[in-house]
Formats: structure tokens, C-alpha cells, sequence
């Protein structure tokens, strides 16, 4: 018995309320923390000048936060990755992320302006505040985008995410709700060329709210400790092992790799589960979004699950016995063999290679 | 407090869902107790489903219940390692409805039949696993042990519908440790293929389903038979050999059946399905002499427990269900006279087996697995000659006829004497007298 | 304290098979379980309850079927359990589910006021952490997503405490009660039932609320009609068009064939050699 994914059927032809035509524009939610904005709101102000650009409207940031030239800074940099405007909130109140004053922030702002392009970073901050102003504005929201393009049908937003643990891909639209809001993953979008030239304008709003009548405080706010904490989704250099490294003692030779590149190591989820490496490691739908220059995957299928993770990656080299294995299809180097022979064999050769090159520099 | 019920089960296959779903029918308060997380999760057939056993409990099963196909071709294939020489029988007959064979996939049907169960009024509770039997002071059994807080639970019966190497029964001293020449190992998978595909493939129409038996060098001198069974829309194919065989001939059941399905008359079967499951189950291959002790005072042995398969014919399920149904039908009787659950009067479930099929068959064929075992010739030799017999008659090569029946005779004397070959025709004659 | 869960049931997406011809999901034999995040919730909902006493009402919206879902979470130890189930619920997006689930609270506020609701982070069908925040919001609770810990609950003053995972660090957060909480995972393991949780959960009479029992009067909020996303398309990914190129040796040695990995990659990839050589 199988049967049919429960796609409503086909392109739904509709007409656009009028009361929704004047919903123009596409808006990207600057997220920051601890002074600095999260480098996903960038990728959206790249992925949204494309956007913007093609239904021939603006693109605008949102920054809120408390009163002061680091919140103001955070919408210069908005300009020079891409955005013509910035949607800007100055408040005490917003000195930390709360839900309750975004959200307020927020949706007074949309139904202020009235985009009809809202995006946020599938991140904790993003998730948290895109669920609680789509259903206060009463409208559609698509998690965990992969894809997002304009339908030239109807000028509607078409999101593609993953479906059914990420077996399959759907594309969702939102009919006859304004504004069509997403959210999209960290590093599943480029970075845009940022360009300290370009300009915009800034346009103020006031909150309107009393910290005494907030219920929620925050008490403090404990940094992770960076050090140990692996930066995956921004390392340049990745070097993965998979269930085919067969034993946790063999993972040692991914760690050795890295260490001669300078890399980050990764893992795939089935060896993450088995603990040979932590969660903080996994790279994959479940994972971690990597984008490096450079890939190493060791003893690793290329499960669809684990390709969407890091297919975004420069160039992938893939080291795995079974000239079948899936992997061998998107990688772009493909070495067949025994991954306990060759990784030792590619530790020595860079090695030696960067040896090289110091002594002749 | 603990719980006291009028007779606990003991799993959820096809003897334990038979006998609970006909204790609770005549209103006992039943408890069974399943250590899957649903009924036939972990449970691994064929599987074929033969109609009459559940037809007497459940007639209207054809209603509801999660069947793939109705079997209307029967295929014996014999093969070597190049060929095979087999034979189909395909028949209208079998077409008509009531169906009298279905394959089944066990996960699907147990969770069906765990539903009839419960809605006869039976409790049944999953994911947990009777550790022990609980006994009085007189040794008798009173109730189960199970894995979780508070687990003691009273009855005055206890059936043990456990399957193949019932631990239980081991435990309570009720079985001696399994004998690898009486216990088969099958490895089973599941391809999955496109409805259509199968039914092209196999030349049959919707819902209709053919088996294929494999005997002959697929299990690589070793006891045992593969079987190819058409579902829905996947293949279940497998094979089975005797425990001891695998042990001593040192080949793992994997590879036994990867080589299978790379046998050339196999492969193209399966081309382009998807392979999901791989399971692996024991089948008690014993026969009648290997059944153990199935009653004592207050507990009960019913299905693959207690060894009941007919290894011959690939019958199990519906020696498990007849079992099952006539250890309850036992007990119902002794309730309503309100007698005890004494060893002596839980004897009259040993009557009721051995006046109905499963003792009958079972005594018919009680020579069969010590002649094959000791005469592996059944699995080697004589697929070889027979394939390469029909090899020798259809090879059209200006060699006559009559030189090559005589070809043919001498490679059998050769590789059997005349002897060994009358021998062996009388040793399967015996067998399956 | 009375804390209701919200649960729902999901199939294994780990054992899903897509077709290969026709490009459907085939969910035959794909076992239904609880959403693995919600067990989390779960737990930490018990947790509360071991400490400070009172009662735990798991909900599920969705087909008949959920039930077994509901049984698992009261063998785990909950104390009553309704299922929502009614075809008009059918095709709901995340903004319907919200607004099911907040109207099936706010009945069960009517008979005993409820102090906290936990979700879990995510589904792993939908994948979506939205279910959460939405009913919170409808419901005008504090909403607390990605909670790691529950550090303190004041119930005479009724003041929670909790952690949140937040980007770069935790926030820890204070807040009053009723408040909704959706629960990381990782955070703690569900506990084993008992035997006697096992026939309580076997025996307890379900209770299974249609759309009115539920209390939905506005039909367009709900199903299908309250769903402003519409799937348009399900699609297989597109395989890359190239195959990766297969480093191959005459000495078939693992060191040769780095030495010519390296060669060839430094030429097409000039950056990466770049990269090496700045770290280096
Ligand atoms: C909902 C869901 C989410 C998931 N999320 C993720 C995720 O985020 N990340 C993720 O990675 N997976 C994820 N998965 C799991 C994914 O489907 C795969 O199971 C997983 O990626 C496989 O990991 P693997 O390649 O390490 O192992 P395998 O698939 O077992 O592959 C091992 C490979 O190693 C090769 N090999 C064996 N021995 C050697 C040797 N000596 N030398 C070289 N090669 C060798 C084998 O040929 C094989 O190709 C998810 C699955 C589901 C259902
Ligand atoms: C590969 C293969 C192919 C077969 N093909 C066929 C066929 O085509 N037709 C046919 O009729 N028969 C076939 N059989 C045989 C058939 O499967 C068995 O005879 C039948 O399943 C026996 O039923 P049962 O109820 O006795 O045992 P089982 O089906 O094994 O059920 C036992 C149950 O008890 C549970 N259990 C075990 N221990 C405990 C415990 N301590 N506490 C709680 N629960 C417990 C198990 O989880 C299980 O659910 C085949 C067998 C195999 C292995
Ligand atoms: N149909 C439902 N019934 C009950 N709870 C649900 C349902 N759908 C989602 N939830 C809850 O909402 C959380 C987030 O779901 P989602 O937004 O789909 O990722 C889940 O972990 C559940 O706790």
C-alpha cells in the first residue's frame, strides 16, 4: 500500500485579496545576541535581495535592540549586505531577546508597513519569534527552508524544505495570508559580498511597552564556552568520519587529518549516536549546515540526510571502499579504498606539502 | 496488590492470539503479555498463511484482515548452481474463493489479530517480558515474573506461547536446552517492488500470488530449503538449514543467502527492488520426537514452544493456532466444571492434540529429520545430476538420445552407487511415508 | 499543579522508504511512535509532578490510531489522556494545529485551571518548533521554547526559573506561571513503566473529543480551511549532475593516490592551497 505524499493537489489558481495588494516588500529579521548579529541574517539579506529583485521591491532589515551605536551599526551592516531600508526599534526593553517585546515589536512593524516577505534564521532566537508572530498576525510560516524563489505565476513565495526526514523535498506556498514568512537554516544560504559603499535609510518606530508590565526577565545570560564548543557551519575546513571508520580507536585518524589542515572535524549522525564524536559534531539534516572550502569524508555514505548538510562545500572528497556508495555521486574527488590506509597516507602528504611550502615562504 | 487473572498468555504470535482470543471469548479474564512493543514486531515468518486454523476461530477473518495475496501457483525449483529443474503447479482451483493459502507480512497480521484479541475482552499489555514463572510452595505454577516495578502477576493458568527457544520453559525446567540438529536458522528479506512489476514478473493478476520452494545447492550441502513468496508489493525471500549445519560447515546464514540471490535463475526476480528488512529466526525442525513435556500443573506449552512445526510441508502457524485454541478450549472445559488446573487434568490437552492434525502429522513424518540430516547427498549430489541431466537431454548437439539417457545413468552409478540410489529412494520413501 | 503535555504521533521517519518509480512515501509497515522530543516534555512534566504533586493530561491531536501514543504516555505515569480526533481537523498546518490545540486547553482550563503546558521542541514529521510558540500565544501563556533545564518552581509564588538555549550561551529566565514550555532534547531520560502504571494505562477509559467537544466554533481555523501554507509540490532531490572524480593509480598506493589528490585539487581549487598556506 503506498500512497501518494498529501500534496493538495496541483497549483492552486488564485486571485490575491485585494485587501492583501498592498503588502509590498521584503523584509529579513536582523538577529543578534551579546552585541554581535548572527551571520544567518546576512545569508537572508543575500537570499532576500534575490527575491526582492525579482518582484522589483525593496528589501529592508528589522533591528531591534536597545538604544545605543551598536544597534545602530547593526543597520549600517544591514546596508552594506544588501538591504535599501531598516525597519529599526530602540528600546531598553529589547536589551536581551524576550519573546513577548519581539514579538510585539514585530508584528506592530508588519502591520505598520506590510511586507510580504518576511524571513527569519531558523535558529532558537528566529524559531521562538517567528511561531509566536505568524500566529498573532494569523498567517502561513515555512520552517526550515532549503530553497526559496518567487512562483512568477502569481508573484507568491514558493519555500522548498525537506519532508519526511528528508527523503523528499516539498515546495509550500501561503495563499491568501500576508506576509509569507520563513525561516532558513544557518550557512544554507551564501554570504553575500558585504560593500561598504552602499547606503539606505533608516525608518523609526517606538515599542510602546513598560518593563513592569513584561512578565518574563532574564536573569542572566551564560555564554557558551567557545573554546571547546566546535564551530562547524563556519570552518573552512571540515574532515568527517562515518560509521565506516568501523571503531571509535579509528576516529583518531580523522582527528589526525584535521589537525595537520587546521579543520574541524565532523561526523555523520551513526556515529554520533554510537558517541565515537558529540552532537555538536553531527553535520546533516539533524546536524549541523557546513559550507567549507574544503570536505573530507571518511567511511561515509552519502545518505540523503547527511548530503543536505554539507553539499554546499567547495570541493568534497570522498574516501570510501565501496565504489557504489552514494557519496561518489555529488563529491567532487572520489578516492575508493580503505579509509585506515589512505587517511594516514593524505595526513603525510599535506603534511609534508605544508612543510614545503613554509620553508619556501 | 497484585493482579490475579483466570490464565496469563504469554506472547503474541499466532498459538498465544489464538488461545488468549479463545479464553476470552468464553469470558475468562485473560491476560496476555507481549514483549514487542506491538504484537509481531519482532516476529519473523515465510509467510503463509494457511486459512482453516483461523477460519475455526475467526470465520469472517477474509474481512478485515491484512492478507497480500491468495497463492494460485506452486513452483519446486532444484537447483545447481547454473541452473534449476523444476515444477509449477498453477490452478484455477485455488482461485476461487474462500482462499484456502495467503502470504501474509507477520507485522502487519499480528497487530490485526492482537486487535481481535482485545476486543474479545482480553487484556494485553506490550513491551514487557516475563522473566520467570512464579511457583507455590508445592512447585506448582501460579502466576509470571515480569521486568518491571511491581511485576508479580497471579493466574491459575499460565500458557507459555513464547515461541522457538522458549526461555521460559527452559528456565522452569520444562525443556532441556535446544539441540542445534533439532532447530533450523532462517534469514529472511524483504525487496520491495512496484505492484505491477511483481505481478508482470510472476505472471499473475491483482491479489494473486504464487510460492516458490528451493531445494538443491542454494543452501550449499547443508540441510535446509530456501522459499521465494510473493506479497503485495514486495518479495519475501529466505532460507533456512539446521542450526547444527551452520556450526559445522562454518558459513554464515548472510552469505548463504546473498549467494542465493545471486543464483542466475533468482537475481533477474529481484532486479531493481528495494531491500528492507533482514531478519533472522529459528524454526524448531525437530519433529515429533522432539516435542517436550507440554503440560504440568497449571501451566501449559502451545506453538513453536513446544516444537510444533511441520518442517516437511512449512506448516507452523497453523500448528501454533491449533495448539493455542486447544490448550484454551482445555482450559475453558476444566472451568466450567470448576476443576483445578492439575497436571492431570490439563492432560486432556494432550488427548485433544493427538486426535486432531498436528499429532498426526507430525508422528507421519517423525523419521524425516534425522534421514536428511545423516544424508546430505538429498542437498548436493542430486540437484547436481538431475540439472545436469536436463542439461545433457535439452542440449541439442548431434549426440543421440539413447547415448545420452545412458550418459545420464551412468553419472548418477557414478556419483551414487546403484546401491546408494536404490538406498536413497527407499529412505525417502520412509520419510515421508 | 496541573500540567498538561502535548503529544503527537509519528511514524518512524527513520524507517520511511520513498518509491523508486513513482516517488511516494511508502509508510507500510512504518511503525507510529510518540515524537521522540516529546518525551522530553514528558519526563520533565513527571518530574514536576514527583516533586510537587498534581496531575498530568496528555492531549494528542490526530487520527484514531493515536491512541496507542496516549496509552505509551499514560504508562508512563500521566493521569488522564484525550484524544482529539475529528475529520475536520484533517490537513492542518501548523497555524491550525495551534488553534485546536489551544481551544482543547482552554476546555480543560474550564474543569481545572492548568498551570503549565509543555510541547516538545520539535516534531520530527513536521520539523517545524512552531506548534509550541503558536498555542502559547493564543493562550496568552509566557512561552519558554528551548528550555534545558527547569532550575526552579516557586509554586506559592507561582515563579518558575528556567534555562533556555539560546545562540552562543544559555539565557536563564524567570517567569510566573501559567506559562508554556517547549522542552530541548537531550535533557533527561523517560523513566521505565511499572507494572501497575502498565494496567492502569491498559485499562483507562480514553477520552476522545470530536471538534465540538473541543470547543471550535469558527470551522475556517481549523483543517485544511485554517491553513494558509499549502504544499504544491513533493519532489525526489535532483541528483548533481557530476560524479565526483575518481582518483585512481597505476601503484594502486594509498600515498600515490594522495600525491595526486593533492595535485589536482590545488589546480582546480587554487583557494584551498591558499588557505593551507596562510594557516601554515
Ligand atoms: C530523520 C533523519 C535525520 C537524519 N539526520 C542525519 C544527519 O543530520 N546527519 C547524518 O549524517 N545522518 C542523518 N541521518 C541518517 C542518514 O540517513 C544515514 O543513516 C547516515 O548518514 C549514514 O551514516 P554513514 O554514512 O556514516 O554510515 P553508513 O551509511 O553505514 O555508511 C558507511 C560507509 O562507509 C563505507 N566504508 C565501510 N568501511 C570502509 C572503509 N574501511 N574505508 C572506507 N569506507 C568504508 C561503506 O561503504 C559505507 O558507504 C538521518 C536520518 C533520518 C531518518
Ligand atoms: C523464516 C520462517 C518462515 C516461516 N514460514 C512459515 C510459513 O510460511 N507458514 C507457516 O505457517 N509457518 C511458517 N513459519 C513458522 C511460524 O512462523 C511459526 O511456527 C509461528 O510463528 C509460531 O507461532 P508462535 O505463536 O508459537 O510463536 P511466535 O510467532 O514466535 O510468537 C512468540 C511471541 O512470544 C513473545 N515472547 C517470547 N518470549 C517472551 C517473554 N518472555 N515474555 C513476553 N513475550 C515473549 C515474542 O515476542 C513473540 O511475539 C516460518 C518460520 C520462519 C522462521
Ligand atoms: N497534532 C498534535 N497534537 C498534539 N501536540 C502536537 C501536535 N502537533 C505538534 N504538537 C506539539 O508541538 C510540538 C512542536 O511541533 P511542530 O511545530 O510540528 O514541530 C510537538 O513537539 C508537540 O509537543
Amino acid at each position: 500500500m503506498s500512497e501518494t505524499a498529501p500534496a493538495r493537489k496541483g497549483k492552486r489558481k488564485f486571485e490575491l485579496d485585494p485587501r492583501l495588494a498592498g503588502y509590498k516588500g521584503v523584509w529579513v529579521f536582523i538577529e543578534h545576541e551579546r552585541g554581535r548579529v548572527h551571520p544567518v541574517s546576512w545569508e537572508l539579506l543575500g537570499e532576500g535581495r534575490k527575491l526582492a529583485d525579482m518582484l522589483g521591491v525593496a528589501l529592508s532589515g528589522v533591528v531591534l535592540g536597545e538604544p545605543g551605536a551598536t544597534t545602530r551599526n547593526f543597520c549600517e551592516e544591514a546596508f552594506y549586505h544588501g538591504a535599501d531600508r531598516c525597519y529599526l526599534i530602540e528600546d531598553d526593553i529589547l536589551k536581551d531577546y524576550r519573546n513577548e517585546p519581539f514579538t510585539k515589536g514585530m508584528t506592530d512593524l508588519v502591520n505598520a508597513h506590510q511586507p510580504e516577505i518576511l524571513l527569519l534564521g531558523a535558529t532558537t532566537q528566529g524559531r521562538d519569534l517567528a511561531g509566536s508572530v505568524a500566529t498573532t498576525l494569523q498567517t502561513g510560516l515555512t520552517a526550515d527552508c532549503t530553497g526559496l524563489t518567487i512562483d512568477p505565476d502569481n508573484r507568491s513565495l514558493a519555500a522548498t524544505r525537506p519532508t519526511f526526514g528528508g527523503s523528499l523535498l516539498c515546495t509550500i506556498v501561503t495563499l491568501n495570508y500576508r506576509p509569507q514568512m520563513a525561516t532558513v537554516r544557518p550557512r544554507v544560504m551564501a554570504m553575500p559580498a558585504r560593500d561598504e559603499s552602499r547606503r539606505g535609510a533608516i525608518v523609526e518606530h517606538p515599542l510602546n511597552m513598560v518593563e513592569a508590565n513584561i512578565i518574563t526577565k532574564v536573569l542572566e545570560y551564560i555564554p557558551d564556552a567557545m573554546q571547546d564548543k566546535p564551530q562547524l557551519p563556519f570552518a573552512d575546513i571540515i574532515v568527517s568520519g562515518g560509521r565506516g571508520m568501523k571503531k571509535p580507536e579509528n576516529f583518531q585518524l580523522i582527528w589526525d587529518l584535521a589537525q595537520v589542515l587546521g579543520a574541524e572535524v565532523g561526523a555523520s549522525r551513526p556515529v554520533v549516536q554510537a558517541g565515537w564524536a558529540d552532537l555538536e559534531r553531527q553535520v546533516g539534516q539533524s546536524g549541523k549546515t557546513v559550507r567549507p572550502k574544503l570536505y573530507i569524508a571518511a567511511g561515509i555514505s552519502g545518505a540523503i540526510q547527511h548530503r543536505v548538510g554539507m553539499e554546499a562545500s567547495d570541493c568534497i572528497v570522498a574516501i570510501n571502499n565501496d565504489p557504489n556508495a552514494p557519496i561518489f555521486d555529488f563529491a567532487t574527488f572520489g578516492i575508493v579504498g580503505n579509509a585506515m590506509h589512505i587517511l594516514p597516507a593524505l595526513t603525510e602528504t599535506f603534511r609534508q606539502q605544508l612543510a614545503t611550502t613554509k620553508i619556501a615562504s | 496488590m497484585s493482579e490475579k487473572f483466570d490464565a496469563i498468555v504469554v506472547g503474541a504470535g499466532p498459538s498465544g492470539n489464538t488461545a488468549a482470543y479463545t479464553l476470552a471469548k468464553s469470558g475468562l479474564n485473560v491476560l496476555q503479555l507481549e514483549r514487542g512493543e506491538t504484537p509481531g514486531t519482532k516476529n519473523v515468518q515465510g509467510a503463509i498463511l494457511y486459512s482453516d486454523a483461523l477460519e475455526r476461530i475467526i470465520p469472517d477473518f477474509r474481512d478485515d484482515a491484512p492478507l497480500e495475496r491468495h497463492l494460485i501457483e506452486q513452483r519446486m525449483w532444484v537447483l545447481d548452481d547454473e541452473s534449476f529443474v523444476g515444477s509449477h503447479y498453477r490452478s484455477e482451483g485455488f482461485n476461487q474463493p474462500p482462499y484456502n493459502r495467503y502470504t501474509i507480512i507477520r507485522a502487519a497480521f499480528d497487530k490485526w489479530f492482537s486487535e481481535k484479541v482485545r476486543q474479545a475482552g482480553a487484556l494485553v499489555i506490550c513491551e514487557t517480558t516475563v522473566t520467570d514463572l512464579l511457583r507455590d510452595d508445592k512447585n506448582r505454577v501460579v502466576g509470571v515474573q515480569v521486568d518491571r516495578e511491581g511485576g508479580s502477576i497471579y493466574a491459575d493458568v499460565v500458557i507459555l506461547a513464547d515461541g522457538v527457544n522458549s526461555l521460559l520453559a527452559k528456565k522452569a525446567g520444562f525443556h532441556a536446552e535446544l539441540d542445534p540438529t533439532h532447530v533450523g536458522l532462517a534469514v529472511k528479506e524483504m525487496h520491495f517492488l512496484p505492484e505491477e512489476t511483481i505481478e508482470q514478473r510472476f505472471n499473475v493478476g491483482e491479489d494473486e500470488g504464487v510460492v516458490i520452494e528451493l531445494f538443491g545447492k542454494v543452501t550449499q550441502g547443508m540441510m535446509g530449503t530456501g522459499f521465494l513468496y510473493t506479497n503485495k508489493e514486495s518479495l519475501s525471500i529466505g532460507v533456512g538449514c539446521m542450526l547444527s549445519d551452520f556450526k559445522t560447515q562454518k558459513i554464515s546464514p548472510y552469505a548463504l543467502l546473498e549467494n542465493m540471490k545471486n543464483h542466475p535463475s533468482i537475481k533477474p526476480l529481484l532486479a531493481d527492488g528495494e531491500m528492507k528488512e533482514y531478519t533472522a529466526h529459528l524454526i524448531p525442525e525437530g519433529g515429533y520426537k522432539a516435542i517436550p513435556r507440554i503440560a504440568g500443573d497449571g501451566w501449559m506449552i502451545v506453538g513453536d514452544a513446544g516444537m510444533f512445526v511441520n518442517a516437511v510441508h512449512r506448516e507452523g502457524s497453523n500448528l501454533a493456532m491449533t495448539t493455542g485454541r486447544l490448550a484454551a478450549e482445555t482450559v475453558v472445559a476444566l472451568m466450567q466444571e470448576s476443576k483445578p488446573m492439575t497436571e492431570a487434568n490439563l492432560a486432556a490437552y494432550r488427548n485433544r492434540l493427538d486426535d486432531s492434525f498436528v499429532m498426526k502429522d507430525l508422528k507421519k513424518y517423525k523419521e524425516m529429520p534425522e534421514i536428511f540430516h545423516r544424508n546430505n547427498q538429498f542437498f548436493t549430489t542430486y540437484p547436481e545430476l538431475i540439472n545436469r541431466s536436463a542439461h545433457t537431454m535439452l542440449k541439442v548437439d548431434g549426440v543421440d538420445k539413447k547415448t545420452k539417457e545412458r550418459e545420464i545413468f551412468s553419472s548418477f552409478t557414478h556419483k551414487r552407487s546403484l546401491f546408494g540410489l536404490m538406498g536413497d529412494a527407499y529412505k525417502l520413501w520412509r520419510a515421508f511415508r | 499543579m496541573h500540567i498538561v503535555v502535548c503529544i503527537k504521533q509519528v511514524p518512524d521517519s527513520a524507517q520511511i522508504r520513498v518509491h523508486p518509480v513513482t516517488n511516494t512515501i511508502m509508510r507500510q509497515g512504518v511503525p507510529a511512535i510518540i515524537n521522540p522530543y516529546d518525551l522530553f516534555a514528558l519526563e520533565e512534566a513527571l518530574r514536576l509532578k514527583d516533586k510537587f504533586g498534581g496531575t498530568i493530561t496528555v492531549i494528542t491531536m490526530g487520527p484514531p490510531q493515536a491512541e496507542a501514543a496516549l496509552r505509551k504516555a499514560l504508562s508512563f505515569g500521566a493521569d488522564d489522556a484525550i484524544l482529539v480526533t475529528d475529520r475536520a481537523f484533517a490537513g492542518a498546518d501548523t497555524l491550525a494545529t495551534s488553534c485546536a490545540l489551544a481551544s482543547v486547553i482552554r476546555q480543560i482550563q474550564n474543569n481545572m485551571p492548568v498551570d503549565m503546558v509543555f510541547t516538545g521542541k520539535q516534531t520530527i514529521d513536521g520539523d517545524t518548533a512552531q506548534v509550541g510558540p503558536g498555542v502559547a500565544k493564543r493562550l496568552g501563556l509566557q512561552l519558554l521554547s528551548y528550555v534545558s533545564r527547569i532550575a526552579a518552581v516557586d509554586v506559592e509564588q507561582r515563579e518558575i526559573v528556567v534555562q533556555r538555549r539560546a545562540e552562543g550561551g544559555v539565557q536563564v529566565l524567570k517567569t510566573a506561571l501559567p506559562c508554556l514550555v517547549t522542552m530541548l532534547e537531550g535533557t533527561n531520560e523517560m523513566r521505565f513503566a511499572t507494572m501497575p502504571n502498565m494496567f492502569r494505562a491498559a485499562r483507562h477509559p480514553l477520552k476522545v473529543w470530536d471538534k465540538d467537544a473541543a470547543g471550535i466554533e469558527d470551522m475556517t481555523k481549523i483543517g485544511l480551511k485554517g491553513s494558509p501554507t499549502v504544499v504544491s509540490k513533493v519532489f525526489a532531490p535532483t541528483p548533481k549532475s557530476a560524479r565526483a572524480e575518481i582518483i585512481a593509480v597505476e601503484s594502486g598506493e594509498p600515498k600515490d593516490m594522495a600525491v595526486t589528490l593533492l595535485a589536482k585539487m590545488f589546480t582546480r581549487f587554487p583557494q584551498i592551497e591558499k588557505q593551507l598556506t596562510q594557516q601554515a
